[in-house]
């Protein structure tokens, strides 16, 4: 049996079982914060620019201006998360400070360590990090992550990516399950994940943390369709505030996370929405526009 | 065996269902007004109210769930608590209002102020479950600042009640779901 090393685990992976369910908003200031709320948000991202703008702009992106994180702390009851460089730890540091409640070391800013991600079991916050596999997600669980995320392919309005991800961790913990045990040893060197981890998923057949999708939803059915899949909530970057009406969009986002396994209703939230975030054919990307091999 | 509504539109609603489960009762998670006839009581889990109540709103299931609250056993933990306090605070919060406690939202602070701790219960509670320390997980939880009309504290924490009882009401604001104790759980199955 994995022993977890952190010893926060308990209310960490506990304030993700409470986001579950849920939809998380990507924010830039205090009125869109007060929107995503008003709308039934379980969480704000706080940010400087959605993806879609970090893309379109290019340059460094980094850890939000403080003032903005804190204004919409200000502004919101909900949680507040906020995101950190890849393997930048002292930007993790100031945001433990700042006191936002979910630390997300993301792909979506441009990595600082092209090598190491954050000890994230150093922290009393909990982290969050993308991942395309079940090799990533359990490397970033054993660096102490208590919440897994799909990465998709942040800002590009396309579902395709979160798709493959999600597929692709939902299959590879099935395959454990069915595996012997003296294969599981192998199966974890292919992985690049730690046997106990592997051997955890193998018993349980599920991460041992949620398993969030984020990375180009940009409609109700968007998010039905990774939940369906198995994910467990959603975060929604650009889709929102890139969107013409990103109050409805919001509340109909919302709506069809509650309602992900009803058609009739996933309709109803489908309606009178006007037009959704522009989106990018990722075929289209060249290797160095994806934000999703960020990340190690 | 006893089938026991959970509240499934946000939060924490699958960690409820494992416990009731291993409390030997059947849990039904309730997504439809239609789900709460076919329940002998309803435990609103944890999770974000504010995201709830819009979607009691949005889905006009609000007047259904107080109505049900009336006639049946509610359990509510954390924002399940908020959902069912008389006197939301910070901010001001509309509530089915069942229990006549006095809440305040996010009272220990954000995240990084959240803990786990070992209450000592009250004898009450020990003598009709069983003895021994509680573990309690508090998550941006909210502090019960008042009691009225007959309330019984079943547990308190830094002289504030976390555990109480109206009737055929339980209320916590810490997450027994979350920790293998299952008593708090046993607790609410006598009342149904």
């Amino acid at each position: 049996m994995f022993t977890f090393s952190n010893q926060w685990w308990t209310i960490n992976v506990g304030l993700a079982e409470m986001l579950k369910g849920g939809v998380i908003m990507d924010v830039t200031n205090a009125e869109q914060a007060r929107i995503a709320e008003d709308a039934g948000a379980s969480a704000v991202m706080a940010l400087e620019r959605v993806p879609s703008d970090i893309r379109k702009e290019g340059g460094v992106a980094r850890m939000a201006n403080i003032a903005i994180m804190e204004e919409i702390q200000k502004t919101v009851t909900i949680p507040v998360m906020a995101k950190a460089r890849i393997g930048h730890f002292v930007e993790a540091q100031v945001l433990e400070m700042l006191k936002v409640d979910f630390i997300d070391e993301s792909e979506v800013l441009t990595p600082a360590d092209e090598e190491n991600h954050i000890d994230k079991n150093l922290f009393k916050t909990p982290f969050v990090c993308g991942a395309r596999n079940l090799g990533e997600a359990l490397r970033r669980i054993a660096e102490g992550a208590t919440m897994i995320r799909t990465k998709g392919e942040a800002g590009s309005g396309n579902i395709v990516e979160a798709v493959r991800h999600i597929r692709t961790i939902i299959k590879e913990m099935k395959q454990l399950t069915v595996m012997g045990k003296d294969e599981l040893a192998h199966q974890a060197k292919n992985l690049q994940a730690p046997l106990e981890l592997v051997k955890w998923v193998a018993e349980h057949g599920k991460l041992p943390v949620p398993n969030f999708s984020a990375g180009g939803i940009a409609t109700p059915a968007d998010a039905a369709l990774v939940m369906q899949l198995g994910a467990e909530a959603v975060f929604v970057g650009s889709g929102i505030f890139k969107s013409s009406d990103p109050s409805a969009r919001a509340i109909a986002i919302v709506k069809a996370a509650k309602n992900y396994q009803n058609p009739e209703k996933l309709l109803e939230a489908s309606r009178q929405l006007g037009e959704a975030m522009p989106g990018l054919d990722i075929a289209k990307l060249a290797e160095g526009e994806l934000m999703q091999t960020r990340g190690w | 065996m006893k089938k026991v509504g959970v509240l499934s539109l946000q939060g924490d609603f699958a960690a409820h269902g494992a416990a009731l489960e291993r409390a030997g009762a059947e849990p039904v998670f309730v997504r439809e007004r239609e789900q709460l006839s076919q329940i002998d009581g309803l435990i609103i889990p944890g999770g974000e109210s504010t995201t709830m109540l819009k979607l009691l709103r949005y889905e006009n299931l609000f007047d259904d769930l107080a109505e049900f609250g009336r006639r049946k056993p509610v359990f509510g933990t954390c924002a399940g608590a908020i959902l069912m306090a008389k006197d939301v605070t910070n901010p001001a919060q509309e509530s089915l209002g069942l229990v006549d406690i006095a809440i305040e939202r996010n009272a220990y602070g954000r995240q990084i102020d959240s803990r786990v701790v070992e209450l000592e219960p009250g004898p009450d509670f020990e003598k009709r479950t069983a003895p021994g320390k509680l573990e309690a997980v508090f998550i941006r939880a909210p502090i019960i600042r008042g009691v009225q009309n007959g309330v019984k504290v079943l547990a308190e924490y830094e002289g504030d009640p976390v555990l109480i009882e109206q009737g055929r009401y339980l209320v916590s604001t810490f997450h027994p779901e979350l920790t293998k104790d299952l008593r708090v759980h046993s607790l609410f199955l006598e009342k149904l």
